[in-house]
């Protein structure tokens, strides 16, 4: 099937078979920033935005993203450098592996939460695990980060 | 994880019926459940091309169209408005917004799954669906019906003056829920629903609360143990589910006899 989308601000065109996953999709055009984790809908690693919402691109079939705009990681270079200071002052970035997802939805979060607060922000980032911080220490970053 | 051979963006709800009367093919909600099995598709029918993707507010109702998120079902103003955060509560703790962004509430409801917080409080509303050949059906028969190929084309729910609760139970906040409850009362009836039994949600029927003596809740209360059945699965026994169901509902309807302010459990 025919798919045209936008990737960063950059427009695909391609041939691809109808149950091509999203995050395969993205991961085969060098947007690594988006990581296979659970693959059952649960962990938040290959969280992408589709027209600014945060998604599962392991739940998201590419056919589904004709004519949109995602934007990965790697399209928020700026946000998530910025977050990233914190997050490796803070010690919340340890092996690393789901960093760009748990990024990508700090950034989302920002965007969306116009009073953020400790308790919003737990719910808010429910669906991304991670499995060596304990997520104090990320938790501290996102204060920092957002002043609160 | 699936395979499917075609993907086709129906182009009206006839083509997507027509095209779903083959049994290899399938309706596309949000495929999260979907794609948990191995199931080969012939062809995928995708129903984003509808306008399917609303919900509209009349003066009597709330119309939310198959396609609609769970996360927009969770955050409309007006909904959480008419039934004091029912959706809200029921939908907040489902696995995290990123999955709530691709979860359809068609593909929750139309699948009926032992499991859902969602269906759990629909039924706690007036609620129905309406179906592309089947018309209009009460949301506590739709649960009862099996499963065929008609397409749920949206949910209805009727705005009354009814006070409703939801509480529900989980291991662990975003994991499955060990027992959902929700509770509603009106000037004519209180419903209890009681869903992931692990089975799917059912209501009960009683007379309303308002102004009940402790003596009718205890009633009340024992008949949820009696007449609903609960069963066994790795996340929690019979017996346990058993308590739990008391005492949410316990909670629910003080909740609701205080006027919300028996909040803080």
């Amino acid at each position: 099937m025919l798919i045209r989308l936008w990737i960063n601000g950059r427009e695909f065109n391609d041939e691809i078979s109808p149950d091509t996953m999203l995050i395969d999709y993205l991961r085969d055009k060098g947007f690594m920033g988006a990581k296979r984790g659970c693959d059952t809908s649960n962990c938040g690693l290959c969280t992408v935005l589709v027209e600014g919402r945060p998604i599962l691109s392991c739940s998201c079939l590419a056919v589904r993203a004709y004519g949109l705009h995602i934007t990965t990681i790697e399209g928020l270079q700026e946000e998530a450098e910025e977050f990233g200071g914190f997050l490796a002052d803070e010690g919340g970035d340890q092996c690393g592996y789901c960093s760009p997802g748990f990024v990508v939805s700090v950034i989302a979060m920002k965007r969306e939460l116009t009073d953020p607060t400790e308790e919003k922000v737990k719910k808010y980032l429910e669906g991304n695990l991670c499995r060596c911080t304990g997520y104090q220490a990320q938790m501290r970053a996102i204060k920092r980060y957002l002043g609160i | 994880m699936f395979t499917m051979d075609n993907f086709i963006v129906a182009q009206s709800l006839e083509e997507a019926y027509t095209l779903n009367q083959r049994r290899s093919n399938v309706v596309l909600g949000g495929i999260l459940w979907l794609k948990m099995g191995r199931k080969k598709i012939g062809t995928g029918i995708d129903l984003s091309a509808l306008g399917l993707n609303t919900i509209e507010e009349s003066e009597g109702s709330f119309s939310i169209g198959c396609m609609c998120t769970l996360r927009e079902v969770e955050l409309h103003q007006g909904l959480n408005d008419s039934f004091q955060n029912l959706f809200k509560r029921a939908i907040e703790n489902i696995v995290g917004v990123q999955f709530r962004n691709v979860a359809t509430v068609g593909g929750s409801v139309f699948s009926r799954f032992g499991f859902s917080d969602v269906l759990t409080a629909f039924l706690a509303t007036d609620s129905y669906v309406e179906l592309y050949k089947g018309g209009k059906v009460a949301m506590s028969d739709f649960v009862e019906m099996p499963r065929d190929n008609d397409i749920l084309v949206k949910i209805v729910v009727q705005k009354d003056l009814r006070n409703t609760s939801y509480r529900s139970f989980r291991i662990s906040s975003g994991d499955l829920p060990i027992l959902t409850c929700a509770v509603s009362n009106s000037e004519h009836e209180c419903g209890v629903v009681i869903g992931a039994r692990p089975t799917k949600a059912k209501l009960l029927r009683f007379q309303p609360v308002t102004n009940a003596t402790p003596e009718y809740l205890d009633k009340i209360i024992a008949s949820i143990r009696e007449e609903f059945v609960f069963g066994t699965n790795m996340r929690a026994g019979n017996e346990y589910r058993k308590h739990l169901a008391e005492v949410l509902a316990r909670r629910n309807f003080e909740e609701i006899i205080s006027g919300g302010k028996a909040h803080a459990y």
